[in-house]
């Protein structure tokens, strides 16, 4: 029973780490129809800034909103200056983004090496909590009720501003949307620098438990891609429900069957684009 | 025509005369030529852009590592065997896939073959006592081919050469062929295909298991050529740099996928030596290209050819492209 719970608990706190990844991920596939191969970069990119962060002020607490919002420029830039001009191929598209995944991954070799380098959090969240004994590490506890916090967010902007109704039509069709008036290049742009946004928290909170290193950028985009597909592309609720399914899935995955464990994880999402291209909880 | 076999010609006869090195990195150049070009009938010919293409590559050297060292097959004549058998299975594996991913179209179709392409990567890194999980296999030593040209790696050398070239031939005929225009007719307008009667899933789906086929062979013969089979073969940035390779030369050339690979492995492989930052020229070709080079190195005589024309035909060109089909 402990060895259930404990489980649970783990795969749900890598599913919050997940939503984070992949909520703007799926946002960004929702509206712009785009596969998004240089998203892990930001991910690592959050990560790697907020290190510096930390080495010049010693604030953790800070290098969160510096990271997240250097990324969010980094990627408005590149929505804005290179993907936008080349309008609807997707294989063009995708093949951008991992020329500048390439470059982002030099760059970030130059600027902070090689190494596999920790990202410490305060002190205050490195103890545990016990729960009917036994012992939650605070740190996962501290990410589950971030990723909560921004998804009720998230899903507030989403459906009770103007704003958040502009995206949403957009997802359902980006055309007729254009059509009504609704500015869909300026909801792109927004989408894109959000998901950036995002994936930047993603990589600072991950950095205590998954390192920061090269390479990491191609191992989470996978498994956020898988999330996006699972939940369904445009939807925050189906990326909610897919990063706790795939947190849940790559941790038992790996307890349970560990030969076949990323198989688990990824045969999955085989069926449900066979079956249902739009995912689970996709709209339209 | 003339200029592809000459250059072929001056490979095969340059190369030998060079340094290990260099024979080493053509071989490698080489096998993903076969490779992107296998890709190239998908992408190109049938616009199926695949995002899992390593996936074959990976199914093909891994039986060609695991029968060496756990069966010593594949190391003397058997080694034909072993590329026959290599082939099927990448066939064998694209035609499962394949019942997938062929109902899929567009972005979705990147997707399927981005997931599929890692379900063998997450076999190949997990499943240890099969794969070597994250080691590999090591490959003790190339076959015997039962002949000798110069040394172990020029042999090598043109083994992977004839492949290479029976291979540009065989996909050459293939696209020449009916079936081959069908593919073209699916690229450009898959609904009036299917009006005229094709059965389109069947079509698209054969080209998938053809380039399924030469994926499994580029395997056995990469295998051999590294000597070492990981799952680095596979991760998702294999498959991506196929693509690359197909793009820069240019979508639709068959050649342009040899040229293609030939200069990013010349890239990667080479440059990386010389200079620390080679990423940087690699990222940036691959931006250049895609910005600036719609049609790959193949497309830029006829960029040139519209932007020298007097206005009279582009317009024209423009026209038909844009009218409704």
């Amino acid at each position: 029973m402990d060895f259930w719970l404990i489980q649970i608990f783990n795969g749900v706190s890598y599913g919050a780490l997940l939503f984070l990844v992949a909520s703007g991920l799926s946002l960004i596939f929702g509206v712009m129809r785009i596969v998004n191969l240089s998203h892990g970069s930001y991910f690592l990119l959050g990560g790697y800034v907020a290190l510096s962060v930390i080495w010049t002020t010693g604030s953790w607490a800070l290098a969160i909103p510096v990271a997240a919002l250097v990324i969010a420029v980094v990627g408005l830039l590149v929505e804005r200056v290179f993907l936008r001009p080349l309008g609807a191929t997707p294989l063009r598209q995708v093949l951008l983004t991992v020329g500048f995944a390439f470059l982002f991954q030099q760059a970030a070799l130059d600027i902070w090496g090689g190494d596999n380098l920790d990202i410490a959090p305060p002190e205050a969240l490195t103890r545990s909590v016990t729960a009917g004994g036994l012992y939650f590490p605070l740190y996962r506890v501290f990410m589950i009720a971030l990723a909560a916090a921004i998804g009720v967010s998230l899903w507030l902007i989403m459906e009770r501003t103007r704003l958040g109704a502009a995206v949403r039509a957009t997802v359902d069709d980006a055309q007729m949307a254009a059509g009504v008036g609704i500015d869909t290049s300026r909801i792109s742009m927004l989408v894109f620098a959000l998901g950036a946004f995002l994936a930047a928290v993603g990589g600072v909170i991950g950095g205590a438990f998954l390192g920061i290193y090269p390479g990491l950028d191609f191992e989470i985009l996978p498994i956020a891609f898988a999330v996006v597909i699972i939940g369904g592309m445009g939807s925050l609720t189906g990326a909610a429900i897919g990063s706790v399914v795939v947190g849940l899935a790559d941790n038992f995955g790996k307890a349970l069957f560990p030969e076949i464990s990323y198989f688990t994880l990824y045969a999955p999402m085989v069926l449900i684009l066979a079956v249902k291209p739009t995912g689970l909880f996709g709209r339209g | 025509m003339l200029i592809v076999i000459g250059a072929a010609a001056a490979l095969a006869i340059v190369v030998p005369q060079t340094n290990s090195f260099v024979v080493l990195l053509v071989t490698r150049a080489l096998v993903f030529a076969i490779l992107a070009m296998s890709l190239d009938i998908l992408l190109g010919f049938t616009g199926l852009p695949s995002l899992g293409q390593a996936a074959y590559l990976g199914v093909g050297a891994y039986l060609t590592a695991i029968l060496a060292t756990e069966y010593q097959i594949g190391l003397g004549g058997s080694f034909w065997l072993v590329v026959v058998l290599g082939m099927l299975m990448g066939a064998a594996t694209a035609a499962f896939f394949g019942l997938f991913a062929i109902r899929a179209t567009g972005v979705y179709f990147l997707m399927i073959t981005l997931a599929l392409g890692q379900c063998v990567w997450g076999l190949a890194y997990r499943w240890n006592s099969l794969t070597g999980g994250d080691n590999g296999i090591n490959i003790p030593r190339r076959p015997d081919f039962g002949f000798q040209l110069g040394s172990r790696d020029v042999t090598y050398f043109y083994v992977v050469f004839a492949f290479f070239v029976a291979s540009l031939l065989v996909m050459h005929v293939l696209i020449r062929s009916p079936f081959g225009r069908s593919l073209e007719g699916i690229r450009e307008r898959e609904l009036r295909m299917r009006i005229l009667g094709y059965n389109t899933w069947l079509h698209k789906y054969l080209a998938f298991v053809v380039a399924g086929g030469f994926g499994g062979l580029a395997g056995v013969l990469w295998a051999h050529a590294n000597g070492h089979v990981s799952p680095e073969d596979v991760v998702l940035t294999t498959s991506v740099d196929a693509l690359l390779m197909v793009v820069l030369g240019g979508s639709g050339t068959l050649v342009g996928g040899a040229i293609g690979a030939g200069i990013v492995i010349l890239l990667r492989e080479y440059l990386s030596t010389l200079i620390p930052w080679w990423q940087y020229v690699l990222g940036g070709v691959y931006v250049l290209t895609i910005l600036y080079l719609p049609g790959g190195l193949m497309g830029i005589p006829a960029q040139l050819r519209r932007r020298s024309a007097p206005s009279g035909r582009p317009e024209e060109a423009k026209k038909l492209a844009s009218a409704p089909h």
